[in-house]
């Protein structure tokens, strides 16, 4: 049921791709914004951390759990932050375990196909035909994320 | 990478891709792209095509690291009353 202009009765336009990123990525800016840390240059580095995975955040939470690709990179943002506690409290126990041995990398002849496999979230288990979809769409939406930090930045330097 | 080998019949896969569907494909990828678009249709190879892709996307991988740096830096250098104000802007624009 697309939103209806209270006035006119005529439906609204839904709200671009670029906009629900930025609602999204400026709740999360505004956030991370909130703890005034000391601007040291550290902190500056963390912080652009944060708004990196918030940027990825965004983007994957405006498309939610409608392409692969956004799950698979909400799946993983989600560990992330979970392998990131669970390490802090080691950290703090001081029980930090040694990570066990790297899976052994067989070196292949690595195709086009598969060094897109990578670049795209979740794409290691998708066929041919479905990777190159997720991938169009993916693009559309880092293309529209960078698109709104790039316009955001702009702003700030004004 | 060749795609014109159309997938023979496995058990248990999904239905063969045909070449028609790969071409689609392909070239709704290459729209995407910013160089290759203004190329002369149809000779684009497949492998160029992907090739480009994934550096297109490592490109925007590095936009938003950079752009996440530039972003922290100002964060820290702006007051709160223009920094609402920017926001709001942006959101506008």
């Amino acid at each position: 049921m697309a939103p209806e202009d209270p006035v006119t009765m005529s439906p609204l336009p839904t709200p671009s791709l670029r906009t629900k990123i930025s609602r999204r990525f400026i709740e999360s800016l505004v956030k991370i914004r909130a703890s005034r840390d000391a601007a040291t240059g550290g902190n500056i580095r963390k912080r652009a951390q944060r708004i990196k995975i918030a940027a990825y955040s965004s983007m994957a939470r405006v498309t939610g759990s409608r392409r692969a690709w956004s799950r698979a990179l909400l799946a993983k943002l989600r560990s992330r932050a979970k392998r990131r506690r669970h390490l802090q409290n080691q950290r703090r126990l001081g029980l930090k375990r040694k990570r066990a041995g790297s899976r052994n990398m067989v070196l292949n002849e690595v195709s086009r196909a598969n060094e897109l496999r990578r670049l795209v979230p979740g794409g290691k288990s998708m066929d041919l035909c479905n990777l190159l979809e997720e991938t169009s769409h993916f693009i559309q939406c880092l293309t529209a994320q960078v698109k709104v930090m790039q316009s955001i930045a702009d702003q700030y330097s004004v | 990478m060749s795609n014109r080998r159309s997938s023979s019949t496995q058990s248990g896969t999904p239905s063969r891709i045909t070449d028609d569907q790969m071409i689609e494909l392909v070239s709704k990828l290459r729209q995407l792209l910013p160089e290759i678009r203004s190329s002369r249709s149809d000779k684009v190879s497949a492998s160029k095509v992907l090739q480009e892709t994934c550096s297109y996307i490592r490109s925007l991988h590095r936009e938003v690291a950079d752009l996440s740096e530039r972003l922290s830096q100002l964060l820290s250098t702006v007051d709160a009353d223009s920094a609402e104000a920017a926001i709001i802007r942006s959101l506008i624009m």
